[in-house]
């Protein structure tokens, strides 16, 4: 028989140590394919099967998978980013000029997370408005609902946090007006402004945390939500389907009509 | 793929040949008990595999955005120089636009909280669960309420001169009494699908509506000291 890339793909699972890496073993049969979602750390928070007609574009638009894309975008242009970015004042401004004129794809660089950052608080809106005309939030999934507003709110303090970072005019003065609000909280407002700047305006200080925020904190807390989410997508029954599910009223209603 | 199996399982999960189990469905139903016999595919590869591709494309489509428009970078922060207008990133020019008619606790604070305790409490409650259409049953009283509370709600708007918001406001009241002048019994599908739709639905455009309005506003439509700018003029 003649060796396709497959037939090398399959030697390459029989070996010894792609075994002793992936639990799953080898072969095609539903059983293995099974196994490899189930036997893996990453990969068992997804079933290991999914209803056909759930895959469709026009049910989910893919709102949800789109979004992961962006984040794992973002995480990666982000360390590369890192590498050049000092948090300091006026440094920032110096590094972040340095990306968009002297490092080799800096500005492509910066130009990619900033872009993926605006698609994914798009994206973020778009899905949760989809799922909630689809009515996927219906029981059993309601508690994804909720750690999906707060990974909206995650997403958005993602974003507002790095909005500061090239520490220029458009930087400074977003979140100058943006920290006046939390100075209108009742009775705490002045104390959680200084909390969150570090002062009672706009500094270094206020740079340095949301530095350690945007790209160590929240990121963590990101991934630890996106992961329930995905793992109770599939605790829950899987993708929202429509007309497994009970028929409404209004569903009985427009039935009755035709 | 091809689905021929080169195992045999101890257990039949053919409904049809195996003995039935017999399941009492109440009105709220876990995904257990529903009939699971429908087409399935294997998330390895399968599924795994239309997503890497839908990522893949996006990522495409970014990369080519990246490489035709660059980020903006303005001069180095200057605490002594406030740019006119000062604008927030542009998810939070909805706020933003509202602060310029409301005072800050209600703008900055109250309804941001407001917005995410409604968004939390939305699958708690059973009204979106059974999403009856709104003006189904108790028809009247229904749309006296409703006529009520959009009244109300528009003179607030008005007393604080919100235009931006008053317009989305009034254009979906209209649909909803439209909604209420329609039956699931009607000739037209368009009054068929609005007969059919729940309060949820109309307060969730509603949002959705209101939220566009006035981000698109926000971003496009105001200049210096938050005065109406046309975008097409500067």
């Amino acid at each position: 028989m003649e060796k396709t890339f497959s037939t090398y793909f399959d030697d390459l699972r029989a070996t010894r140590v792609w075994r002793s890496v992936f639990r799953s073993g080898t072969g095609s049969s539903t059983l293995h394919r099974s196994l490899a979602i189930q036997q893996n750390v990453f990969l068992h928070l997804f079933s290991t099967k999914v209803r056909r007609r759930m895959l469709s574009f026009s049910t989910t638009w893919y709102l949800g998978t789109l979004t992961l894309g962006t984040f794992l975008i973002l995480v990666s242009t982000g360390i590369f980013l890192m590498l050049y970015y000092h948090p300091s004042v006026p440094q920032a401004y110096a590094d972040t000029k340095d990306l968009q004129f002297v490092v080799s794809s800096g500005l492509f660089l910066r130009n990619l997370h900033r872009w993926s950052a605006h698609a994914m608080v798009f994206l973020v809106f778009a899905h949760m408005f989809k799922v909630f005309y689809r009515g996927a939030y219906r029981a059993p999934r309601e508690f994804n609902w909720v750690i999906g507003v707060v990974l909206l709110v995650i997403t958005l303090l993602l974003s507002y946090t790095g909005y500061l970072l090239p520490w220029d005019q458009l930087a400074y003065w977003a979140i100058t007006i943006g920290s006046n609000l939390a100075s209108a909280v009742p009775v705490f407002g002045t104390k959680v402004h200084f909390l969150m700047l570090g002062g009672n305006q706009v500094n270094a200080n206020a740079l340095l945390r949301f530095y350690v925020l945007h790209c160590m904190i929240l990121p963590l807390v990101a991934i630890m939500f996106i992961a329930i989410h995905f793992w109770r997508i599939r605790k829950d029954g899987g993708l929202y389907a429509h007309h497994s599910e009970p028929r409404t009223l209004a569903a009985t209603a427009t039935k009755g009509a035709q | 793929m091809s689905d021929q199996k080169d195992f045999v399982a101890g257990l039949d999960s053919n409904a049809r040949k195996s003995p039935k189990r017999i399941v009492f469905v109440t009105r709220r139903t876990t995904p257990q008990v529903k009939v699971t016999d429908e087409d399935q595919l294997q998330t390895y590869p399968e599924v795994l595999f239309r997503a890497a591709v839908a990522i893949e494309t996006l990522a495409i489509a970014l990369v080519v955005m990246a490489l035709a428009f660059n980020a903006p970078l303005e001069g180095l922060a200057d605490p002594s120089h406030t740019p006119n207008p000062a604008k927030a990133p542009w998810y939070f020019l909805g706020l933003q636009e509202m602060l310029h008619y409301f005072p800050p606790v209600v703008a900055g604070v109250l309804v941001p909280t407001l917005v995410i305790i409604a968004l939390v409490v939305i699958p708690y409650f059973n009204i979106n669960i059974e999403a009856e259409g709104l003006f189904l049953k108790d028809r009247q009283k229904r749309l006296r309420i409703f006529y009520v509370v959009a009244t109300l709600f528009c003179f607030f708007l008005l007393f604080f001169d919100v235009i931006v918001a008053l317009v989305p406001t009034l254009i979906v009241g209209a649909f909803m009494i439209f909604a209420s002048q329609s039956s699931p019994q009607s000739a037209s599908p368009l009054r068929r699908y609005l007969a059919a739709r729940p309060l949820s639905y109309w307060i969730m455009t509603w949002f959705l509506f209101e939220l566009v309005v006035l981000t698109t506003v926000g971003t496009f439509f105001r200049g210096p000291g938050w005065s109406w700018v046309l975008p097409w003029r500067s």
